[in-house]
């Protein structure tokens, strides 16, 4: 079972969030900008291939809004 | 023991495209290191990429400048932009007010919502170009250009008459004074800008427009608690003035850094798909940052190993962070690949992020590509060490930018 939940999940906080909309431009597939800026994740689990562009919206996250579970 | 005489003035002296030699000085001996203000007063400058990042984002500190123990940062007696009380009926420069103002304006500065400007913003910019042109190289590009761009932008999307430019780009410089104007210039262009905003406001309460005042206007009329008439009036002064004294000076700075080492703005001709990166290269290694963003520490604290005392006033080094070897590979070279560029603190971070920040990319990026596609043979007239710094204001910048092509 072990196995099957080690992927990468993702968190958006949206009481932090300040709504820069970066992570929505960095990984567009799993961040989308609601239409009062505010953010909200469309997957708690990315895809293997966006992992990378997760990492980097994290990391460009003005606010460190966005959590990482390995 | 320190006396006096030890402690650096600040901002320190630079030349038009070098860091300041204390950057990377004090980010490598002195996380924390005290300078002297303008005003005579002290305050603590924070240089490296994690210290700034930490103390921007943590909430308990304020930029709130009028509280006892804050420091003076400008020579007038208010102490410059971040000593002035708001009136009592404004409660949005902190904490839950602050919170409250946001989530009502950032809908109108969301990524989609700029990109829909683009077209327009486009347009502007090559009937600016068109004049520029017709009128004959030379040019002060600042003048013909990096600031009409984004004046007309806010103007527009504001739905403030583009024709009292001159009006704001004044009251704008004055608000930002370091050591430019005095207490009194101060008062009176708060006065009279205050005043014009109310009107403004008045006319797009009789006939409102498609535009951002008039929508904030209708809010503000609901009396729900969203937002005051003070807040609003406030919002307007503060965009306009945001409009007027940021991007333009960085579509200045953009261009003297791009053409003083011109492979970077011939790469941009050759591809245009570079513009983006370039873009946010130029925002990181930017070396005329202004003096910086500041926050008055309430609780003792400790930032880098450092003890920072209660009543401090820190100093975050924005471009300083910008050149941190342990946030940016080679952080001295310009790469408009960089994987990580846009991790860049100039639009500063935490919960005062700055909010213009997409119209912000969005405008830089247009200016850019309208100057590679229309004006490919561009150059600095006198030589990039010859563009005149801007000094005395709180955001930095060239005076001028004389151009040929």
């Amino acid at each position: 079972m072990g196995a099957l939940v080690s992927g990468l999940q993702v968190a958006v906080d949206q009481e932090v969030c300040c709504g820069s909309g970066l992570c929505a431009l960095t990984a567009p597939a799993v961040f989308d900008q609601r239409d009062d800026g505010i953010v909200v994740a469309l997957t708690t689990e990315p895809a293997d291939a966006d992992y990378d562009a997760v990492r980097a919206a994290a990391a460009a996250c003005p606010t460190s809004a966005i959590h990482l579970m390995e | 023991m320190t006396t006096t005489s030890d402690i650096p003035s600040f901002p320190f002296d630079k030349t038009p495209m070098e860091p300041p030699a204390e950057w990377a000085e004090f980010r490598d001996k002195c996380p924390v290191a005290k300078v002297r203000m303008p005003s005579g007063d002290e305050v603590s400058v924070l240089s490296r990429y994690s210290d700034v990042r930490e103390v921007l984002t943590d909430s308990r500190f304020t930029r709130d400048l009028s509280r006892p123990g804050a420091a003076r940062l400008a020579n007038t007696d208010d102490g410059g932009i971040f000593g002035r009380p708001s009136s009592s009926d404004v409660d949005i420069s902190e904490g839950n007010g602050h919170r409250r103002w946001r989530r009502l304006l950032s809908g109108s500065f969301t990524m989609k919502k700029m990109e829909q400007w683009r077209p327009r913003i486009q347009a502007i910019a090559d009937q600016l170009v068109d004049d520029m042109i017709a009128k004959g190289s030379p040019a002060d590009l600042m003048a013909d250009f990096g600031l009409p761009l984004p004046v007309a932008v806010i103007c527009a999307l504001l739905g403030a008459p583009a024709q009292d430019k001159d009006r704001f780009a004044e009251w704008s410089r004055i608000s930002l004074t370091l050591t430019r104007y005095t207490q009194s210039d101060v008062d009176r262009a708060r006065r009279e800008f205050a005043m014009y905003v109310s009107a403004l406001v008045e006319e797009k309460r009789a006939n409102p427009g498609e535009d951002l005042l008039s929508e904030l206007t209708q809010i503000s009329d609901a009396e729900d608690g969203r937002l005051s008439h003070g807040e609003l009036v406030q919002t307007g002064m503060g965009l306009l003035l945001a409009g007027h004294e940021t991007t333009s000076n960085m579509i200045g700075k953009m261009t003297g850094l791009l053409l003083a080492d011109r492979e970077h703005y011939d790469a941009v001709i050759a591809d245009p798909e570079l513009i983006p990166g370039t873009v946010e290269e130029v925002l990181r290694m930017d070396t005329n940052a202004g003096i910086g963003i500041p926050r008055f520490i309430t609780e003792d604290i400790e930032v880098g190993g450092c003890p920072v005392a209660k009543d401090t006033t820190l100093m975050m080094l924005l471009a300083s962070a910008n050149r941190d070897e342990h946030r940016f590979t080679e952080p001295d070279r310009f790469d408009p690949r960089r994987s990580n560029a846009n991790q860049h603190l100039t639009f500063g971070a935490g919960p005062h992020f700055c909010l213009g920040q997409p119209l912000a990319r969005v405008e830089l990026q247009v200016a850019l590509g309208t100057m590679a596609r229309r004006l490919p043979g561009l150059a600095l007239r006198d030589g990039a060490d010859a563009l005149p710094l801007r000094k005395g204001i709180l955001g930095g910048g060239f005076e001028n930018v004389w151009v040929r092509w």
